[in-house]
C-alpha cells in the first residue's frame, strides 16, 4: 500500500477552561509511515500526549484532519472505523491505573481475542494469550494467567498493557510515557521489547516522553518531533536532531540535560533562557511562540510571522525564521 | 579529619505491614562532612527516602526505627572542632523542634503539597520564623523581611512579587525554589534533598540544579541529596552511595562511582541510564526486579539479579568493605564485577 498510514492535516486542539480558551495543540502536520518509529518529545504542557490520545482516537480534534490509511477518522464507515479503532492501540502512562484490579491477567487478554472473534474457543483463547505473554517475555506464561494486576512489579504490569494491546494485531502503538513510571534499570529492557515488536511484527510505534536521551535511543532509526506550546518546532531522524540541533529550542533543552559523568556534565555548556518563564497558554505569544525565551531572538520577524517547517533536503527541518534564513 | 556533620550508623527502619515486616532500611551508615554533598541514589522502594524521613523524626505511625544511632555535630565558624554532639534518635520537644529546620531542614518532592494554599508566601516565612523563635518579636519583622527577601533574591525569584503571592499564583518550579529559601531561613547546616527536581520539567530542573549549585558555593551547608536520577548526582554529589533493598551497597568518591564502579547492580544502574552522548549498543538492563522487602532474599540481597551469584552470594550477606580510601563495595566478587556487562548486554 502507497501513502502514510497516519497523515495530520492542520490538526487543532483547543480546551474550554472556566470559559477561556487554551489551544493545546496548534496546525500539526505530520505524516506517519507504517512501521515506522517516532518520538514526540517537549515539556509538560506542550501538546504532546494531546496529538498521541487524537492520533489514537481517544479525542477528536477541533479542525484539522487525522487521516488513517487516506481516510478521514472522524468520517468512516462502521467497517472503516472498526478497522481503525483495532489497527491503532493506545499504552497509557500508569500500569497502576490502565489494568482493571478485579480481573485476572488471562481474563484481561481474552477479553479482546474473544470479543473480535481472533480466537475460537477457549482452548485457542489460552494458547494465544500464552503467545502474547511470551512475546512481551512474561515467562513462562502459565506463572502470570490466574494473577491479578496487584501481584505484578510495574514493569510486569506495563508488559500486560502493551500485551493487551496487541491481542487485536494493530498496525501501530500509541505509547504515552510508557517508560516513565516503571524502574530505570528495567526500562530499557521495556523499550527493546518495543523495538522487536516493530522488527518482527511490524508495528509502528509513537513513544510520548519528557526524556531526549531516551527519545534518541528508542528511535534510534526513527525520527524525533519536538513540541513547545502545542507546535512540532523540529522534527527529523533522531541522531540528527541530538546530534546536531537547528531550532534554538531543542538547544536549549539539550543543554539542559544532565549527563550520568561527573566531569562530562559539570564541564557541559548550558544555554541560558532570555526569560525562565512557560507563557501560559491563555495567552500564547504573537509570532513564534519560543520568542520571549528564545536565546538568539533577533527582533521583529520572531514576534510577529509565525514560523512554519519547511521540508529542509537534509537533516531536520526546523520551524525557526534564523535557521531557515540561513539555509536559503 | 574534621567531624562529620551527619553521622548516622547502623540504622534500621521497618514497616508494618499486613503480610509482615517491610525492612526498608537495614544497618545503613554514612557520614556527611562539613560542606559537603551526599547523593543517596536507588530506584523506587530501596529506602532512600525511608533514611530522610528517619532522620527528621517524620515516619509515618507504621514504621519503626529498630536500631542504630544518628550523630549530628553543630560545628561554629572556622574550623574549630564541634560545639556539641546531637543523639538524634532520641529528640523529643523543644529539642527535636530545635534540630529541625535550625540544624537540618528538608526540601520535599511535592512542592504542590508542602505550602499551605491558604497563606500566602509572607506569611509561610513569618510562621517558620515564629515557630522557632527566630527573629521572633515585633522589632524584629524588618529583619526577618530582609533576610526573606534576600533568601527569596537568592533562589532567582523576583522577591517582591513572590513575597505577596499564594503558592497556586505560582509554578511548580518557583513553588520548589520558595521551599528551598524557606528551608535556609534558619541557616541550617544540613539540607535534605528527597528528589527536589522529579516532578519538574528539564528547564525547570536546569534552573533549580543551577539554584543548588549557586546557594552551596555561598552558605556552604552541607546536602543529602536523594534520587533516582544518577545524571543529577553526578553533577552535584561529591561522594555518592547506591541503596538497595534498604542497604547501601556500594559508596565513594562521585568520580569513583561513575568512572569504576565495583557492585554488579551500580554498573548495571549506570550502564541502564541513556545519555546523549551514548551509543545504542553500550545500553543495558539489568535482569529481574527489586526484591520483595517483606520477604527478602537469602545472603545478598541481589544475588536472584546478579550473574556473578554463586552459593556464597546465596548464603552470606557481604559486608562494605573498603577497596581504596573512601571507595567502599558490599559484593564478594568485587574483582571480577565488570564481567556482568557481558552478560547484561546480551
Amino acid at each position: 500500500m502507497s501513502g502514510p498510514l497516519l497523515a495530520l492535516e492542520h490538526v487543532n486542539r483547543t480546551f474550554k477552561v472556566k470559559g477561556q480558551t487554551i489551544k493545546a495543540v496548534d496546525d500539526i502536520n505530520l505524516n506517519i509511515q507504517a512501521g515506522e518509529v517516532l518520538c514526540l518529545v517537549g515539556e509538560s504542557g506542550c501538546g504532546k500526549t494531546t496529538t498521541g490520545k487524537m492520533i489514537a482516537g481517544l479525542l477528536p480534534t477541533s479542525s484539522g484532519s487525522i487521516l488513517y490509511r487516506g481516510k478521514d477518522i472522524s468520517r468512516l464507515t462502521n467497517k472503516d472505523h472498526k478497522e481503525y479503532r483495532l489497527g491503532v492501540q493506545m499504552v497509557h502512562q500508569d500500569p497502576y491505573a490502565s489494568l482493571n484490579p478485579i480481573q485476572t491477567i488471562y481474563q484481561i487478554l481474552a477479553a479482546p481475542l474473544q470479543h473480535h472473534r481472533f480466537t475460537r474457543g477457549e482452548a485457542e483463547t489460552k494458547r494465544r494469550v500464552c503467545e502474547l505473554l511470551e512475546i512481551v517475555d512474561l515467562t513462562p506464561p502459565d506463572d502470570y494467567l490466574d494473577k491479578y494486576p496487584h501481584q505484578l512489579s510495574g514493569g510486569q504490569r506495563q508488559r500486560i498493557s502493551v500485551a493487551r494491546a496487541l491481542t487485536v494485531l494493530p498496525q501501530f502503538i500509541v505509547a504515552d510515557e510508557a517508560v516513565s513510571m516503571v524502574d530505570v534499570s528495567i526500562r530499557i529492557s521495556l523499550l527493546k521489547m518495543f523495538a522487536r515488536l516493530k522488527d518482527e511484527m511490524g508495528v509502528g510505534v509513537l513513544l510520548i516522553t519528557h526524556d531526549l536521551a531516551l527519545a534518541k535511543y528508542f528511535a534510534w532509526e526513527g525520527r524525533i518531533g519536538v513540541m513547545y506550546l502545542g507546535r512540532i518546532v523540529e522534527i527529523g531522524r533522531a541522531r540528527e536532531i541530538v546530534d546536531h540541533p537547528q531550532h534554538p529550542y531543542t538547544q536549549v533543552l539539550l543543554s539542559a540535560i544532565p549527563e550520568a559523568d561527573p566531569d562530562v556534565t559539570r564541564a557541559k555548556k548550558r544555554i541560558q533562557l532570555r526569560s525562565m518563564d512557560m507563557p501560559s497558554l491563555l495567552q500564547l505569544p504573537t509570532g513564534c511562540p519560543f520568542h520571549p525565551r528564545c536565546p538568539v531572538f533577533a527582533g521583529e520577524v520572531c514576534e510577529k510571522v509565525v514560523p512554519l517547517l519547511k521540508k529542509a533536503d537534509w537533516g531536520s527541518d526546523a520551524a525557526c525564521h534564523l535557521v531557515q534564513a540561513h539555509e536559503s | 579529619m574534621p567531624e562529620p556533620v551527619l553521622s548516622v550508623r547502623d540504622l534500621s527502619i521497618a514497616y508494618q505491614a499486613r503480610r509482615g515486616q517491610v525492612q526498608a532500611v537495614r544497618n545503613m551508615s554514612f557520614d556527611v562532612q562539613r560542606g559537603e554533598t551526599v547523593a543517596l541514589i536507588g530506584e523506587s522502594g530501596s529506602g532512600k527516602t525511608t533514611v530522610a524521613l528517619g532522620l527528621m523524626h517524620l515516619l509515618p505511625s507504621t514504621a519503626r526505627v529498630f536500631g542504630g544511632r544518628v550523630i549530628y555535630r553543630r560545628h561554629s565558624n572556622g574550623s574549630s572542632p564541634a560545639e556539641r554532639e546531637t543523639e538524634v534518635l532520641s529528640l523529643k520537644g523543644d529539642n527535636l523542634r530545635r534540630f529541625r529546620w535550625q540544624e537540618c531542614a528538608m526540601v520535599f518532592q511535592s512542592a504542590l503539597n508542602a505550602l499551605n494554599p491558604v497563606l500566602r508566601i509572607s506569611e509561610h516565612f513569618a510562621d517558620t520564623a515564629k515557630a522557632h523563635g527566630y527573629l521572633s518579636g515585633y522589632r524584629q519583622t524588618t529583619a526577618l523581611r530582609e533576610r526573606s527577601l534576600k533568601l527569596l533574591s537568592m533562589v532567582r525569584l523576583d522577591p517582591e512579587q513572590v513575597w505577596r503571592s499564594f503558592p497556586h499564583e505560582l509554578s511548580g518550579g518557583m513553588r520548589q525554589r520558595v521551599l528551598i529559601a524557606l528551608a535556609l531561613l534558619l541557616e541550617p547546616q544540613l539540607l535534605i534533598l528527597d528528589e527536589p527536581t522529579t516532578a519538574l520539567d528539564i528547564l525547570t530542573q536546569r534552573n533549580i540544579m543551577e539554584v543548588l549549585k549557586d546557594l552551596r558555593g555561598q552558605l556552604g551547608f552541607s546536602m543529602l541529596f536523594i534520587s533516582h536520577d544518577l545524571a543529577l548526582a553526578a553533577e552535584l554529589a561529591d561522594r555518592v552511595a547506591t541503596v538497595y533493598a534498604g542497604r547501601i551497597i556500594e559508596i565513594g568518591d562521585v568520580r569513583t562511582i561513575f568512572r569504576n564502579p565495583h557492585h554488579p547492580y551500580t554498573i548495571g544502574l549506570i550502564k541502564a541510564v541513556p545519555t546523549l552522548t551514548s551509543d545504542k549498543s553500550s545500553l543495558i538492563s539489568v535482569p529481574g526486579s527489586p526484591p520483595d522487602l517483606i520477604q527478602l532474599p537469602t545472603g545478598c540481597k541481589f544475588h536472584p539479579r546478579c550473574p556473578l551469584a554463586d552459593e556464597r552470594c546465596r548464603r552470606e550477606d557481604p559486608e562494605l568493605t573498603e577497596l581504596e580510601s573512601g571507595h567502599k563495595v558490599a559484593c564478594w566478587h568485587w574483582p571480577e564485577a565488570r564481567e556482568v556487562l557481558k552478560v547484561y548486554q546480551a
